[in-house]
């Protein structure tokens, strides 16, 4: 098992230097520099262009720039926003939690509905649930996240007035954040009636954003669970007089959950991505939206090191699912 | 005698909802995040209405709603016969604001003044290297070589030296970059190697004290009891931060916010369909244009771009992008609320066989090509633009001209507009000070061909001449006839198709009080309340 952690270990540091290296390079093949961006139509003048650039050592050539942009790194310095001067960690600090908040209510609402549905789906093969289960996560998964979004909205929030419109929570309510999470501060602040309103505003973009995992989550537990249903021991299982409710979740599910957890894995990726739209239409104040526009006004430091804390972030996450993984099934840790 | 005690508690839980009623806060939808707090650093809106309007005040002010000026911290100001020296005199018992973060010991004085100024004029001054960019406004409106020297001769007389004259000096002092800050709050920040919090932890004199900022959700704000022009209706301003305009619609429906900023121009005969709803309207100073590159082949010929000009139907463009009566057709450089606005000047009658003629006149080919750059994303000058340029090249080719269309992003399309690679640029201007300078010096001058900002790439001696000496002039009506006289050469020589000035709206919920619509686009909450 422990050779089996270093290799994985060991394949991350390349991974982590190329994305150190494709994030640098992107961000400065798009025209522009961050002083232009500021100034927009207004007229710029070169002295104070020059002096901005060196000020934000922008002026070095670009081998120089990544060698100190990583040997920074090394101390653990992340750098400081171009535009806000806020250190690049405080500001992702304060803004992960909405992002982690989010991704964990989709992934929560993704997981339990998804696999149900699979499961059900499995069970009744071929009804009418089925091709129902089948046929919406598939619309599921083709979805545009922004149409789905405002159509929500319009029904839900707008029609019917049963949940907020945009937001983490009625600004009437003043939550200091003292965790980032909502859900937690609202229970820490004296204000009542604000847990439930946080939680109101939760509900449509956690369904937005876990509309694409629950798709596949249903989708790959429907088809895992198939293949357990057809195996001997089920049938054994069953011969020997098991209720169907144990045969199902005990000796099936349990089984058939190990390339669904992978699935789980993959798709905290595809959160953090649906994240970006989901925040823009919710106005939920995330990382998602800190990064778009800090790609907008060229900030470098902000853009090169974000995607690279999620990017670490997903290699994180993978990482322990590939553990969990091999601890689940031993023939993997044993793979060469 | 039994009752009293059921009165009493009925009065009190009555007193008790009356208090809450007047500590409702003030919700305010906008579209974006402030950059920060320290507003000589920023040129957005935004910010400006986030910091200089909700926390800071100037020497002079603009008017609630119009392009006046009038006193703010400065109470009075003599300016010198020939135009070059402004005495400042300040008003006395102005408080900075009072927070856990810093607890002011004196009143502001001519100090405060000087550190405002000196910080972005003064290359040696301890603040001036403290910001990553520099200081774009001071910059741009280019004060670094207008401003001869900033002194106090006492601690209520500021005397602002100037190496030229200039007429829109004081308008020019009622902008956001000319802020005035707490000198005492910045030695503070200095000594404690905290320079950066000057952006985060903001202190002014200003109608509310900032309390806290959650990125991209919201900036809170409590009214400022102490403020020189008597303490804010509402007792608290919340900045609520929506980027999507649909979003801040329905949030202001639900009563998330009881203001939403930038309202699209499509969505404003169903808010003012709706009972509970209000917009409030005025002719921004505000230009939709597109440059005609006077330097590229074609369109160095007038008569060229008098084809185009005759060929495009504004009125079908204005109606269709934003809607009928919501914007002006152009017809100058700058909207008619301005002083000097060529009344002479008109928009020809769409003649397109006269348009050909000029073409073949002028030795264009059948099917000649003109690159049209634009950006991706709407704004207020132009909510469409990709419709627009459709618009244009549809018109255009009526009379056999090919329009390349160019979409790309907007820090791109500045970019290479700026270097003069576009044969047209669909841009705009919002104005900044209420003067017909600010917007033919950085658009149409000689000195922005060669910094870029004119992307017509027009340097005309005549109109330059007038153009700096109405800038140099004080009389409002030896202004006034330059400017006409500038106008009428613009439009014999048409460096642009002056498209729209557009109106800018801001909706409400029906018991919003005390806002005043501003025609520079800012928003001051000061006197605003929901009853």
């Amino acid at each position: 098992m422990f050779s089996f952690i270093a290799r994985r270990l060991g394949l991350l540091i390349p991974t982590f230097f190329g994305i150190t290296l494709l994030t640098f390079a992107l961000i400065r093949l798009i025209p522009g520099d961050p002083v232009e961006v500021m100034m927009g139509e207004r007229r710029v003048d070169p002295e104070m262009h020059a002096q901005a650039m060196e000020r934000l050592g922008l002026n070095k050539p670009l081998p120089e720039q990544y060698l100190d942009y990583v040997s920074k790194l090394a101390q653990g310095d992340l750098g400081e926003s171009l535009r806000t001067r806020e250190s690049v960690w405080t500001e992702f600090l304060a803004l992960f939690p909405a992002t982690l908040e989010l991704a964990m209510a989709a992934l929560f609402f993704a997981g339990v509905i998804g696999l149900l549905a699979g499961v059900i789906a499995a069970l009744k093969r071929g009804s009418l649930f089925d091709h129902g289960v089948m046929g919406i996560s598939l619309a599921g998964y083709s979805m545009p996240i922004f149409w789905w979004g405002l159509i929500l909205i319009m029904f839900f929030s707008v029609s019917l007035g049963w949940t907020p419109v945009s937001g983490r929570i009625v600004l009437l309510y003043d939550i200091e954040p003292k965790t980032g999470f909502m859900l937690i501060d609202t229970l820490l602040s004296d204000e009542e009636g604000a847990f439930k309103d946080a939680l109101m505003h939760l509900i449509l973009p956690a369904i937005v954003l876990g509309t694409i995992p629950l798709a596949v989550i249903a989708r790959m537990t429907r088809s895992s669970m198939l293949e357990v249903l057809r195996e001997d021991y089920i049938r054994t299982a069953r011969a020997k007089g098991l209720s169907p409710a144990r045969v199902v979740f005990v000796h099936g599910l349990r089984n058939a959950l190990i390339p669904v957890l992978t699935v789980f894995g993959l798709q905290v990726g595809t959160l953090l991505a649906g994240a970006v739209l989901t925040e823009t239409i919710f106005s939920w104040p995330g990382i998602g939206k800190w990064l778009i526009e800090a790609i907008g006004a060229r900030d470098y430091p902000v853009v090169q090191n974000g995607i690279l804390l999620i990017a670490c972030l997903v290699i994180l996450v993978n990482f322990v699912v590939d553990i969990l993984y091999g601890l689940a099934n031993p023939r993997i840790r044993h793979q060469r | 005698m039994k009752l009293l005690p059921l009165q009493a508690a009925l009065a009190a839980v009555l007193l008790s909802t009356a208090a809450g009623l007047s500590a409702k806060p003030l919700v305010v939808c906008t579209e974006a995040s402030p950059e920060g707090f320290d507003i000589v650093q920023y040129t957005t809106a935004v910010t400006a209405d986030a910091s200089a309007e909700a926390i800071f005040n100037r020497l002079v002010d603009f008017k609630p709603g119009t392009t006046d000026i009038q006193p703010a911290l400065a109470e009075r100001w003599d300016i010198s016969a020939d135009g070059l020296t402004y005495t400042f005199h300040l008003r006395e018992g102005v408080k900075f604001h009072t927070t856990d973060y810093f607890k002011p010991t004196r009143d502001m004085n001519a100090d405060d003044v000087l550190w405002s100024f000196r910080r972005q004029l003064d290359p040696n001054h301890p603040w001036h290297n403290k910001t990553s960019i520099g200081f774009p406004y001071f910059e741009s409106m280019g004060f670094k070589d207008l401003l001869k020297s900033v002194e106090k001769t006492d601690d209520h007389t500021v005397v602002f030296t100037l190496n030229r004259p200039e007429a829109p000096f004081l308008r020019d002092l009622a902008m956001a970059f000319t802020s005035i800050y707490s000198a005492e709050y910045g030695d503070q920040l200095l000594k404690a190697d905290k320079t950066a919090e000057l952006n985060s932890k903001p202190i002014g004199t200003g109608p509310f004290i900032f309390q806290r900022y959650n990125k991209d959700a919201q900036v809170r704000y409590k009214a400022n009891p102490e403020y020189f022009r008597g303490k804010p209706p509402a007792d608290a301003l919340i900045f609520a931060i929506a980027n999507d305009n649909n979003v801040r619609l329905q949030k202001l429906r639900a009563n998330e916010c009881q203001v939403a900023l930038y309202p699209k121009p499509d969505d404003i005969p169903s808010i003012k369909a709706d009972p509970k709803l209000k917009v409030a309207e005025m002719e921004a100073l505000t230009t939709g244009y597109i440059s005609l590159n006077t330097e590229h082949k074609y369109l160095s010929d007038v008569r060229v771009r008098k084809a185009i000009n005759i060929a495009f139907d504004r009125q079908t463009h204005v109606d269709q992008l934003f809607g009928k009566g919501n914007a002006l057709v152009a017809v100058n450089p700058y909207p008619p609320t301005l002083i000097g606005y060529n009344t002479d000047n008109q928009n020809p009658p769409r003649d397109l066989d006269k348009a050909r003629a000029l073409l073949k006149e002028a030795g264009v080919p059948e099917g000649a090509v003109l690159t049209l750059f634009t950006r991706n994303g709407g704004g207020p000058t132009n909510p469409n633009p990709r419709l627009s340029a459709e618009m244009l090249q549809a018109d255009l080719a009526k009379i056999g001209l090919k329009v390349d269309i160019r979409v790309m992003e907007w820090a791109e399309m500045l970019r290479r507009a700026k270097k003069g690679e576009a044969d047209m640029v669909s841009a705009g201007w919002a104005g900044d000070n209420g003067d017909p300078d600010n917007f033919l010096s950085p658009l149409l001058s000689c000195d922005a061909v060669k910094s870029g900002e004119n992307y017509a790439r027009w340097c005309n001696q005549t109109f330059q001449q007038l153009i700096t000496k109405a800038r140099e002039v004080t009389d409002t009506n030896e202004r006034a006839a330059l400017y006409v006289k500038a106008l009428a050469v613009y439009d014999e020589d048409q460096p642009w198709i002056s498209m729209a000035h557009p109106k800018m709206f801001t909706a409400m919920r029906d018991n919003v009080e005390g806002y005043h619509i501003n025609p520079l686009t800012n928003n001051n909450f000061a006197t605003t309340q929901v009853k």
